[in-house]
């Protein structure tokens, strides 16, 4: 990874052409239209991009129309992973045989929390071991949100979801999110990290970083969906601030491996008073409605316990103690 | 150049290797696979040429079939030109992703050692894994022998990557009776298999920019590849897609021609393989080795006065109608083989179609269906012969007792 500089300052930003056009049919709101639209002022170069099936996929790309103006493909919806392998590979071998211009190509796969821990584990868990230099960008809503809201493995303990409803005997989905960023991690990858596009500084820089590995790197983007978690349009931005500061969703980069926490997050390990419940964050996400009554009070109880006892673990592993 | 100024060489290979072989000729720049017998001897042997620096290829040992062809189609769509191979519960595996690849128009070529498909498993050879992705919207083509096998992968290339076809296509070749049987294989030198071949062409799309560029992942000429299509035009893209198919019809012919003068092979016109048809009054209608073994028994017949004769189906998809309306017209009876079974339907595949094909020839001969050999069980020739003998007497009778039969079977 190269040490450049790079400041992306919003001058910087608001220069540079967008890559994702507007005029796709994301709802009012969408937090992963925002993240995509971030990624693409974070390119360096000639840049390839595929994207798994889902609802980034379908609203970018309704023929006639795109929202892409650089290089795009979809094929499916578990394999974004193997799209890029085959992207790299083709790259490499017609640059080396002259067939292509002699520049460097990046290449960006997309995928959605299904795309990524469910269906697409396989194909990721696949390219990464090859080695393959692309970047993998999870945007993650927290569930089936273009198939109606249905549960995935990165759905939340406890947010209710049309195939984990909040009934009268199971209170919403009973399972805890699967940790991806931990399987990556395991993977040996050079670059893993954390970001939410309320920093979107933090977001660019760590897109950038991702791409300037040679070889896999993975990022893990927390993206509100106001439609999936039955929550104000207008409110994406401020979920997505309240994940990081109640440490929901920690920002945190790993560099070979070693785990730093990122300045969102850093701030509340060193003034941990600015810690916000877990509640601040899950008030007002209907996804959640069923746990503030009074029956469902351990759950939520439970929920904060966990959620405190990950945020020490994740201070332990950034040799950090909260103070 | 023509065949008497190309030195061949003749090599022992069994399909396999032969394939591997004319893959390593054809300047592939990716090849994604992922094992499964018996069409592991062909990506064993790529990695030996890849290893040792005689193929300029990207190799990816991918974690699925489904990875391969993927990798494959995003490979192809950025330009390179590409192989895969697979068989049975690999090439099932890959289902979702053969429709995506032909839909996608990107030209891929994989090779097939025909395999039979769980449950019970069975590693042996039948053609129930091909026959189940017929209407994915490849290019469907049987080898008899590792030396067409060798011969069809390098004309494989020339009929795919077509402009006006750009569809993938299906190299079959029966497993172990093919991909594992040592054989005599000729084979033409790289360069004349180069130039045969050629560089990749691309067809010219028209960008959402308004500009005309070749149809492929470009950093300077971005194309949006795999999009939606909704009501108001997904039929008009599968329509086209049936039409590159039309047009590959041709081109097969085309090619086995091209290639015939190149190599002094050929096979049939590149879509049926006749053998002894044309004053025949009985015939067997098969696809792949068998025909082999039939030859030999026509032989047989022939010398004892009996008009036996064999129709070799080359080119499945697309499926040669009237070159079979044509070649069939005379003939009073006729038995199609079938190395697959289409549970609950009334015949197996390649019977269905032909019977369907020949329902306005007149007269019509009497059409039956014989299937034979799954899951690898062997036929021999007294027993194929008894085909003939069947037919004989339908011939005779004017009509057939039993329409489908289970050859070889014990009931």
């Amino acid at each position: 990874m190269s040490t450049q500089d790079w400041k992306f300052t919003a001058k910087d930003i608001a220069a540079k052409p967008n890559l994702f056009l507007s005029g796709h049919r994301a709802c009012a709101g969408c937090g992963p239209a925002t993240v995509l639209r971030l990624i693409m002022k974070a390119t360096r170069g000639p840049t390839i991009v595929t994207q798994a099936t889902g609802c980034m996929e379908i609203v970018g790309s309704i023929y006639p129309y795109t929202s892409w103006a650089l290089p795009w493909i979809h094929t499916a919806f578990e394999n974004a992973a193997a799209n890029a392998s085959g992207i790299e590979a083709a790259l490499k071998i017609m640059r080396k045989k002259g067939k292509i211009k002699d520049e460097h190509i990046d290449v960006i796969a997309l995928a959605g929390d299904g795309g990524t821990c469910d269906i697409g584990l396989q194909a990721l868990s696949g390219a990464v071991e090859r080695g393959h230099d692309f970047l993998f960008v999870l945007y993650d809503n927290e569930g089936y949100m273009n198939t109606g809201i249905q549960r995935s493995s990165s759905t939340p303990v406890g947010a209710a979801t049309t195939t984990s409803p909040a009934g009268t005997i199971i209170p919403g989905k009973l399972e805890k999110k699967k940790p991806i960023t931990e399987i990556m991690l395991a993977h040996g990858l050079e670059y893993v990290a954390t970001a939410t596009p309320y920093y979107w500084k933090d977001l660019l820089i760590k897109v950038r970083k991702g791409l300037e590995v040679e070889g896999p790197a993975f990022l893990h983007v927390f993206a509100p969906c106001p439609r999936g978690w039955r929550s104000e349009p207008c409110k994406t931005m401020e979920y997505s601030k309240l994940s990081v500061e109640s440490c929901v969703f920690p920002l945190w980069e790993a560099v070979h491996g070693n785990r730093q926490l990122s300045a969102p997050s850093k701030v509340i390990a060193l003034a941990p008073q600015k810690k916000k419940f877990l509640k601040d964050y899950l008030e007002g996400q209907g996804r959640f409605r069923h746990l503030f009554t009074p029956q469902n009070r351990p759950i939520l109880d439970e929920i904060q316990q966990s959620i405190d006892v990950r945020w020490q673990k994740l201070l332990q592993q950034c040799q950090l103690s909260q103070l | 150049m023509t065949p008497l100024q190309i030195k061949q060489i003749t090599l022992a290979m069994n399909g396999d290797e032969a394939i591997a072989y004319a893959v390593k000729q054809c300047d592939v720049d990716v090849v994604a696979a992922y094992p499964i017998t018996p069409q592991t001897i062909i990506v064993e042997k790529f990695s030996e040429y890849v290893a040792n620096g005689e193929a300029q290829t990207q190799y990816v040992c991918t974690e699925s079939e489904h990875s391969a062809i993927t990798a494959c189609l995003a490979a192809g769509a950025a330009g390179a030109r590409t192989f895969t191979a697979s068989a049975s519960a690999g090439l099932a595996l890959m289902h979702e992703m053969l429709f995506v690849t032909s839909g996608a128009r990107v030209p891929v070529v994989m090779a097939v050692a025909n395999r039979a498909l769980s449950a019970p498993l069975n590693i042996h050879g039948d053609h129930s894994d091909s026959m189940a992705e017929r209407d994915s919207g490849w290019i469907q083509i049987y080898a008899e022998n590792a030396q067409e096998a060798y011969d069809t992968i390098i004309q494989a290339f020339k009929i795919a990557e077509d402009i006006d076809i750009s569809l993938p296509i299906l190299i079959g070749v029966d497993g172990f009776t093919i991909s594992h049987t040592l054989e005599r294989v000729d084979t033409l030198p790289d360069d004349a298999v180069k130039e045969f071949v050629g560089e990749r062409c691309f067809p010219m799309v028209l960008t959402h920019e308004g500009k005309t560029v070749p149809f492929r992942l470009d950093p300077a000429n971005p194309l949006t590849m795999g999009p939606n299509a909704l009501q108001n035009y997904y039929y008009e893209f599968k329509r086209q897609q049936t039409e590159g198919l039309n047009v590959a019809y041709k081109k097969i012919q085309e090619v086995n021609s091209e290639y015939a003068k190149l190599s002094g092979r050929c096979y049939g016109n590149g879509l049926i393989d006749t053998y002894q048809l044309d004053d025949a009054q009985i015939a067997i209608v098969v696809i792949g080795s068998t025909a082999g073994t039939l030859k030999a028994i026509v032989d047989k017949l022939r010398g004892q006065g009996i008009r036996a004769g064999i129709l070799r189906i080359r080119t499945f998809r697309p499926f040669p109608v009237e070159d079979i309306k044509n070649a069939l017209r005379n003939v009073k009876a006729v038995a199609v083989m079938d190395k697959c079974m289409s549970p609950g339907g009334f015949g197996a595949p390649v019977f269905t179609e032909l019977r369907n094909a020949l329902y306005d020839v007149s007269p019509r001969p009497i059409i039956v269906n014989y299937i034979f050999g799954l899951g690898g069980r062997d036929s021999s020739p007294p027993e194929l012969c008894r085909i003939y003998d069947d037919l004989a007497r339908i011939a005779k009778l004017g009509h057939a007792e039993k329409t489908v039969t289970y050859f070889g079977l014990r009931e």
